[in-house]
């Protein structure tokens, strides 16, 4: 037997603290309009909690005791600053209208799913900043601290203790309002929540930088987060888009390394190995993204996308057709450069060689793709398997020269290497 | 990480009786509160174990035998998979379940890739074998 008996553990209680505090602190958000304050109180719930909760255990209700007791903190507050005479009945009002304990609960599970969505459009505003928005989000839904969100980003904790404070002020500033926007002026009001979780997810499942190990635990924050939205905002198909391409991108999590760390590329990866739970999920994610009737966004045609590799059981079962119409779509409405160039390969899947070429040979001058090596990396693969060895060479050398990515660079050359001694490459 | 979360049965379960209209409107409150926090990946309820197969492995032969097992302590009702930061977060969310009775409810962390090292992919598993195998011929008589 352990020490499950009445008090309860440092753990216990942080646990605890990370299911509530996001709740917690929308709650306190409606009722004070006021970030920096709600936080204050919600961390000062929290000392309180870490002081008695080893003695007394954790409350049955614990998300209401932290509440009563934030609500307790706002009205001593607003008393003290009475006492010191400055002009703060605005505070004790505010206190007042916290809800009282005995409906606390009925008032508390009533505003839930709103406070927390209007605690996210908040921590997401587009009056901050990427990283203002991040680093906010992370703290105020994935209940994380200042440390550990520096230790995910690699950046020393005063920077982003800074970048917290910051961005409550910036808010506090601009008088963002905490009115969560419906119809038609919730999207584009989500689309930036969207960014933040895609970025949040982008950052741990490509190492940009970094030890490996903090890879999957930002995933598994921006999954989680995905989770909530969807449950949030489930009107919307994007929502419901991304989490399907996050779902779907983390179930190869454990197929794309190799045995000493090279990237495995999607048509080479094991499928034995992607995670079928998550597979199942994305594609039900995807499935209600398409149920929704509304115009596929760039989220849900990736996901859709990435849904024609998941049900492929081969490589070479996979649904070129499909997935060259999906990017025909996606490059109408992004209009991106890299999101053709994908397109080119879907193409010479679907249709050979020469008309990816096609499609590359229109890239050329594309100044967005001036130093990209994948551009003549990928060019240089249709001339390759269109017997074109000479002018595929040179390709493959300038995708070399541009290659950040050592193991990448003596890959190309190798391919190069292949063209001068007329051996036909593995394409 | 990922936890499963096993749910023992009893007398009621086994004979095939579900549990109070009260219990099964609890049992979804809570299910949804695990959904809405992105704690829950998937779940179920089994069906008694009148309706269960087990096969026996015995070198090259396989035995089937048909429920009921009574003779099993731990019958399984239930399931969950859960993705949580700590096995302290898994236990807050059980401890809100609505369980009574003394029923035990097990959790059990699933193994991440990292707890095998990150570069022990099945390659190395497979030459780690022969390295055994090695010393094992080695040792000899």
């Amino acid at each position: 037997m352990s020490n499950q008996g009445v008090g309860a553990t440092h753990e216990a209680i942080e646990a605890v603290w990370r299911i509530e505090s996001a709740r917690l602190i929308g709650g306190l958000v409606r009722t004070v309009r006021d970030l920096a304050l709600a936080e204050d109180l919600a961390q000062e719930a929290l000392l309180v909690a870490l002081e008695r909760w080893p003695a007394i255990g954790i409350p049955e209700n614990p998300s209401a005791w932290l509440m009563a007791t934030a609500r307790n903190r706002a009205t001593d507050q607003a008393r003290w600053r009475t006492m010191r005479g400055r002009k703060h009945d605005q505070l004790e009002q505010e206190a007042s209208a916290l809800p009282a304990t005995p409906d606390l609960e009925a008032a508390m599970d009533e505003g839930v799913g709103d406070d927390l969505l209007r605690l996210m459009l908040v921590a997401c505003h587009p009056v901050l900043s990427m990283d203002a928005r991040v680093a906010l989000t992370l703290r105020l839904l994935g209940g994380l601290t200042t440390a550990e969100i520096a230790r995910a980003f690699l950046a020393p904790e005063p920077t982003i203790a800074q970048r917290i404070v910051r961005a409550k002020r910036t808010l506090a500033e601009a008088r963002v309002p905490f009115e969560v926007p419906r119809g038609a002026e919730l999207s584009p009001r989500l689309s930036s929540v969207l960014e933040v979780v895609y970025l949040v997810f982008n950052e741990g499942y490509t190492a940009t930088k970094g030890d490996d190990w903090t890879r999957p635990e930002l995933c598994e924050e921006a999954l989680r987060l995905g989770r909530i939205l969807a449950e949030l905002a489930p009107h919307d198909a994007e929502v419901h888009g991304l989490l399907a391409l996050m779902e779907l991108h983390a179930s190869r999590l454990r197929a794309r390394v190799g045995p000493s760390g090279e990237p495995i590329l999607l048509l080479d990866q094991d499928r034995s190995r992607w995670d079928q739970l998550l597979v199942r999920r994305g594609l039900a994610a995807l499935a209600r993204a398409e149920a929704l009737k509304q115009p596929l966004g760039p989220y849900a045609l990736q996901a859709a996308i990435a849904g024609c590799h998941a049900r492929a059981r081969t490589a070479a079962e996979t649904d070129w057709n499909r997935i060259v119409a999906l990017y025909d779509g996606l490059a109408e409405l992004t209009r991106s450069p890299v999101v053709e160039l994908n397109r080119a390969v879907a193409v010479s899947m679907a249709y050979g060689p020469a008309a990816g070429l096609e499609i590359v040979d229109a890239l050329v001058n594309e100044p967005a793709l001036a130093s990209y090596h994948l551009l003549p990396s990928v060019r240089g693969d249709f001339l390759a398997k269109l017997g074109r060895d000479l002018e595929a060479r040179a390709e493959f050398e300038r995708a070399a020269a541009l290659a950040q990515n050592v193991r990448e660079r003596e890959l190309l050359l190798a391919r190069a290497r292949e063209r001068r001694n007329g051996t036909p490459g593995a394409c | 990480m990922r936890v499963m979360v096993f749910v023992p049965g009893d007398q009621n379960s086994e004979a095939g009786k579900l549990p109070s209209q009260e219990l099964i409107a609890k049992m979804m409150k809570f299910n949804e509160e695990l959904v809405k926090a992105g704690v829950m990946l998937a779940g179920d309820g089994l069906t008694p174990t009148s309706k269960a197969k087990r096969v026996r492995f015995s070198g090259p032969q396989r035995t089937v035998v048909d429920g009921p097992f009574a003779e099993s302590k731990e019958i399984i009702a239930g399931y969950w998979i859960w993705q949580v930061r700590s096995m302290d977060e898994a236990v807050e969310w059980l401890k809100r379940a609505p369980f009574d009775g003394g029923v035990e409810v097990t959790i059990r962390p699933a193994f991440e890739p990292e707890d095998f090292g990150k570069e022990l992919t099945p390659e190395l598993c497979a030459r780690g074998e022969r390295l055994r195998a090695e010393v094992e011929r080695q040792r000899g008589p």
